[in-house]
């Protein structure tokens, strides 16, 4: 299947300070997570394929199109909900999403029916007549994800979508986000630092960091081949232990102070670790089954395991 | 009884041909202008002196006990600088064309659709040079219309010919000048007020500073760094009035477009979807 954004060595430069350093990523369908840190590159990348931020090397696609030469084409087929709050002033929640949709090629009755429909999914149907600048945060939120939906766009992207919202409302914009990649048919590049965000959201994860990528690929494969995890806490010294561990074919790593993740690979029987610690005069305190989490996999890909 | 489906929905109904979103922001800031009872009044207000003239224009035609009110090809002239309060204050009144945009970050909620930067500047700029010409151009065309109307002779326009060249090229002129001044203002800052306070300082100082210079100096060419003295010289000279003028023609006509070609080059660097801070 075609991927949906395709970017070959691309670098970003402001000015001295490089925000993307010679980056390669395929985006493919369904709902991918643009994972890192503030600062890791994730606008930017947005803004260079939304043709805001020429690159000064390498080239991108969205949706088989050549960013550098067809940009108008591109931004016809894609929704951008920014990371900032951005609205025009004066205007209702309504006239704000239809005029939005007109200024995207659609007819000013289809327009205004969209916002109308859109402002309903997005949760906004009865605060639509209200003025904008007397909007919450996570109104604000949701109007920008309204108006980057109302000219049904076959991508979206979506920078920080739940920045400043309550924990309901974050819920709930998480549901939508989710609803949205999944049953409606659209493709989604979710940017955040949010790690559950991503994971709830998406299927598909690039981790970036210092402007270059540091993982990519599914998440399910990300977190590892079959087998399982166990967390167990422990007294006694750790590192003949972990490497008894080691050799006996377990992924073991020392967690803070006294706490260890070890990882169980298929045909591995998990009560070999109690014989291991008895060996060692290892004392386990707690034992208990363990997931690993994208939080594993985005320490893994910044180097903190 | 059907239940409204309020989920989303996808669109197949048709899309406009890129090229075509400036006129969708030129209608939204025509709308937006319009629904603002001051600026409404004003638009009524400048059309106040055009009834003047008409009246004036209808008694020297009709009445010879009012021959003194005859119109010349002056009276245009007379008529168009007097629009100058009004063209001033339309002007000042679309301080936030870009400001307001830049103070709430819409650019990049424009500029994330399927428009180039220079729709978004027409779009912007289409406004407050249509109700600049709606107060000079327009009546001044009309009024030649009625005193064709009221003499029922061609008599007057075929002796004066170079009027209607001349109620254009003065009447562009000064729209160009202020609104490409002004949007170019306008991107520079995130404030309306700031925006028209600008203007106004630089309409005014030019204008003493070309005052100030012109008598140290003694030389009238410092009427170049007085935008306001520039169409002066236009005016008379398209509307051939007698004396001397600060510059010829051709120099005012080119410090017009000067002025022109620097809002561009700055609205060029400041319409962007993202603010670099290098």
């Amino acid at each position: 299947m075609q991927p949906v954004v395709e970017l070959q060595h691309v670098t970003v430069r402001y000015g001295a300070r490089t925000a993307l350093q010679d980056v390669s990523a395929t985006f493919p369908t369904g709902a991918v997570g643009l994972l890192g840190p503030n600062g890791a590159g994730k606008s930017t990348m947005l803004r260079a394929l939304l043709g805001f931020v020429p690159p000064t090397e390498g080239q991108m696609s969205v949706l088989g199109l050549d960013v550098a030469k067809s940009p108008l084409a591109v931004r016809a087929r894609i929704g951008y909900m920014p990371e900032t709050d951005g609205h025009i002033p004066g205007m209702t929640a309504v006239s704000f999403v239809a005029f939005c949709g007109e200024l995207a090629g659609l007819p000013r009755a289809d327009a205004m029916q969209r916002a109308h429909e859109v402002l309903f999914y997005v949760g906004l149907g009865e605060a639509r007549y209200r003025n904008l600048e007397t909007y919450s945060t996570g109104m604000k939120q949701r109007i920008k994800l309204a108006q980057a939906l109302v000219h049904d766009p076959e991508l979206l992207f979506l920078d920080e979508p739940t920045n400043g919202m309550d924990p309901k409302g974050r819920e709930e914009m998480l549901v939508l986000i989710a609803d949205i990649a999944r049953n409606k048919g659209l493709n989604v590049i979710l940017s955040s630092h949010l790690l559950p965000d991503v994971e709830y959201t998406c299927d598909h994860v690039i981790v970036l960091d210092k402007g270059a990528v540091a993982t990519q690929g599914r998440i399910e494969g990300l977190k590892g081949p079959g087998g399982s995890l166990v967390e167990l806490r422990f007294k006694g010294e750790p590192a003949p232990f972990l490497a008894a561990l080691a050799g006996a074919g377990f992924q073991a790593h020392d967690a803070a102070d006294d706490i260890m993740r070890v990882f169980v690979p298929v045909g591995h029987d998990p009560q070999a670790i109690f014989a291991l610690a008895s060996t060692h005069r290892i004392q386990v305190r707690h034992f208990r089954p363990s997931v690993e989490t994208l939080e594993d996999v985005f320490a893994k890909a910044m180097g903190e395991v | 009884m059907p239940i409204h489906d309020q989920g989303y929905r996808h669109y197949a109904g048709r899309r406009r041909p890129p090229g075509t979103a400036w006129w969708v922001i030129a209608r939204q800031q025509i709308r937006t202008v319009l629904s603002q009872k001051r600026y409404l009044i004003l638009l009524l207000m400048a059309w106040v002196p055009f009834v003047g003239r008409v009246v004036q224009i209808y008694l020297a035609a009709n009445f010879q006990q009012a021959s003194f009110l005859a119109t010349s090809a002056q009276l245009f002239r007379g008529f168009l600088e007097q629009q100058g309060l009004f063209v001033f204050l339309l002007i000042v009144g679309s301080s936030g064309a870009i400001a307001d945009d830049r103070r709430a970050n819409a650019l990049q909620v424009y500029l994330s659709k399927p428009l180039t930067r220079v729709e978004y500047i027409a779009g912007k700029l289409f406004a407050p040079l249509a109700f600049v010409l709606g107060v000079t151009l327009l009546p001044a065309l009309l009024l030649l219309v009625v005193h064709v109307a009221f003499s029922g002779s061609l008599t007057f326009v075929v002796q004066n010919l170079y009027l209607l060249p001349a109620i254009v090229l003065y009447s562009v002129a000064l729209a160009l000048v202020g609104t490409f001044t002004m949007v170019a203002l306008s991107s520079l800052s995130k404030s309306r007020r700031f925006t028209a306070l600008t203007f106004t300082g630089l309409f005014f100082f030019t204008t003493a500073m070309y005052t100030a210079l012109s008598r140290i100096t003694g030389s009238r060419l410092w009427a170049l760094v007085s935008p306001r003295d520039l169409l002066s010289v236009i005016g008379d000279a398209a509307f051939r009035v007698p004396g001397q003028r600060a510059l010829p023609l051709w120099t005012a006509l080119l410090g017009v477009t000067v002025i022109v070609a620097l809002s561009i080059l700055v609205l060029e660097r400041r319409i962007r979807g993202v603010e670099v801070v290098k």
